[in-house]
């Protein structure tokens, strides 16, 4: 197994103010966008934006929610072992809402398609967008784009990305693992 | 640990605590989705799913079948009193003709203990067992269970007594085995003639006076007396077994502390609880029906996952 740095915490850094500010940009005052981080891994690119956007940005009313995926997914009973749940946290209504979709890598768009699925249970958003920290581009299995991406990256199947948070892995990067 | 050790829910006997402890951390994923706006996940869209009820239910029967239902699950109901069970059908040849339709799990409730286990022996499917007899009922028990622990926050530990018809009762059985499981000190309580000899080799304890059960307890979950089972008469008169082992609201105001009351349905109100128990906050009879919702789901998914292509 090998593995090779695709961004340091100083880029990831770089990135995430580009992405809250291509936010703002769009969405101005935030008062009709809540944010959306899908489980597992986007909660934390999700909870971190969210914190730049109020902390760095002086936005107040940001609402943040966080959406599993694990019962909409295609895959249920296709691979070896039972897909595991998380929680879902939206304490707020969708209806007319502009939503963004936040996770940390985007792949082949199927869990995208299934938080398309799921976020209905919610209500009828007036708009969805996606943001994506890193967008494995040429792997997709479904017609989805972000709409703001980090980095573009060019991987082949059997590599992984990771995305690791100094919270929860001791450092902010991204790694190119080649197993 | 995210798999069932077993591939059918026949009894809490057959169950370990690490199944017990997946199936509620499921459930409260569950728990969230039914009280979304729309409550329907598509998980089990490819899924098929009979509910074969050989002996009478309500609450049990429509739990199933709108935790099926949720699940996206496409759903068929059979009921003994309009089928070919009447003339003469034996269990497996009704089984084997619903599976030949492409049946993958079956949810069954019937008279005989042990009907469950059987059939799993001798049809390929997933089997529920929704009540056989006077055996076990294990989706109940987990319900219950799943009611102590969002009470009480926990199980472990906790002291729980079952007030009723000890011997006819299959949410007996299942609730001792699954209390048991998870750490909490279980007491039975009743008349003589309705507790089975030998309960105690199952690690609980036996009173026959209610308010010192009452006083001992932080929970009591009260059995109704099953008239349909008894061939012959176990006490004297409904209005004696009410004056011995009916929970009222003097009763309950008389004992040191505030326990929980629960019950697993059908109230006989004014028997084993009054009126003013049964709907007053301490009990969580309600809140029982809603978990089984939940519950039943997380079951019939974590089957589900085990069902291959």
């Amino acid at each position: 197994m090998s593995q090779k740095v695709l961004l340091n915490a100083t880029e990831v850094n770089i990135i995430l103010h580009r992405l809250a500010c291509q936010l703002i940009e769009k969405h101005k005052d935030f008062a009709n966008t809540v944010l959306i981080g899908i489980q597992p891994r986007g909660k934390f690119l999700a909870e971190r934006l969210t914190k730049m956007l109020k902390e760095d940005y002086k936005i107040k009313n940001v609402q943040l929610g966080f959406l599993d995926i694990t019962f909409f997914r295609d895959d249920f009973r296709r691979g070896e072992k039972t897909l595991e749940a998380n929680t879902t946290e939206i304490n707020f209504l969708v209806e007319d809402k502009n939503i963004v979709f936040i996770d940390d890598v985007l792949f082949t768009g199927r869990s995208i398609r299934s938080a398309l699925t799921a976020i209905q249970s919610f209500g009828r958003p007036k708009e969805i967008e996606l943001l994506a920290l890193i967008d494995r581009r040429f792997s997709r299995h479904l017609p989805i784009q972000p709409d703001y991406r980090g980095r573009q990256v060019d991987a082949i199947n059997n590599e992984k990305v990771k995305v690791n948070w100094a919270e929860f892995d001791g450092e902010d990067s991204v790694y190119l693992i080649n197993n | 640990m995210s798999e069932l050790s077993v591939n059918h829910l026949l009894g809490i006997k057959y169950l370990n605590k690490n199944d017990i402890e997946l199936i509620f951390e499921t459930a409260d994923h569950f728990k969230e989705v039914i009280n979304r706006p729309i409550k329907k996940v598509p998980s089990l869209r490819d899924i098929t799913i009979a509910n074969l009820f050989f002996e009478n239910s309500t609450r049990t029967k429509l739990s199933f079948e709108l935790a099926e239902k949720r699940l996206s699950a496409d759903v068929i109901n059979f009921s003994a009193s309009q089928s070919s069970v009447k003339k003469g059908e034996t269990l497996i040849d009704t089984v084997n003709n619903i599976l030949s339709m492409k049946v993958d799990m079956v949810v069954m409730r019937h008279p005989n203990p042990g009907a469950s286990v059987f059939l799993s022996q001798h049809v390929d499917a997933s089997i529920i067992n929704a009540g056989d007899g006077a055996h076990e009922h294990p989706t109940q028990a987990l319900l219950d269970s799943y009611s102590i622990r969002e009470k009480l926050g926990e199980v472990k530990g906790k002291n729980i007594v079952i007030v009723g018809d000890i011997l006819h009762s299959r949410v007996a059985l299942s609730n001792i085995y699954a209390l048991k499981l998870q750490g909490a000190n279980v007491m039975v309580c009743g008349p003589k003639t309705l507790i089975p000899k030998h309960i105690d080799k199952l690690g609980v304890k036996v009173e026959t006076n209610l308010h010192k059960a009452l006083n001992w307890c932080d929970v009591a979950n009260m059995l109704r007396v099953q008239n349909e089972r008894m061939e012959i008469s176990y006490f004297p008169s409904t209005r004696e077994y009410t004056q011995q082992f009916g929970v009222n609201k003097t009763l309950l105001d008389s004992l040191d502390k505030e326990i929980t009351i629960m019950h697993p349905g059908p109230i006989n109100r004014g028997v084993e609880i009054t009126s003013d128990v049964a709907d007053s906050k301490q009990a969580i009879i309600l809140d029982q029906v809603q978990n089984g919702v939940a519950i039943r789901m997380a079951v019939i998914y974590l089957l589900a996952s085990k069902i291959k292509q």
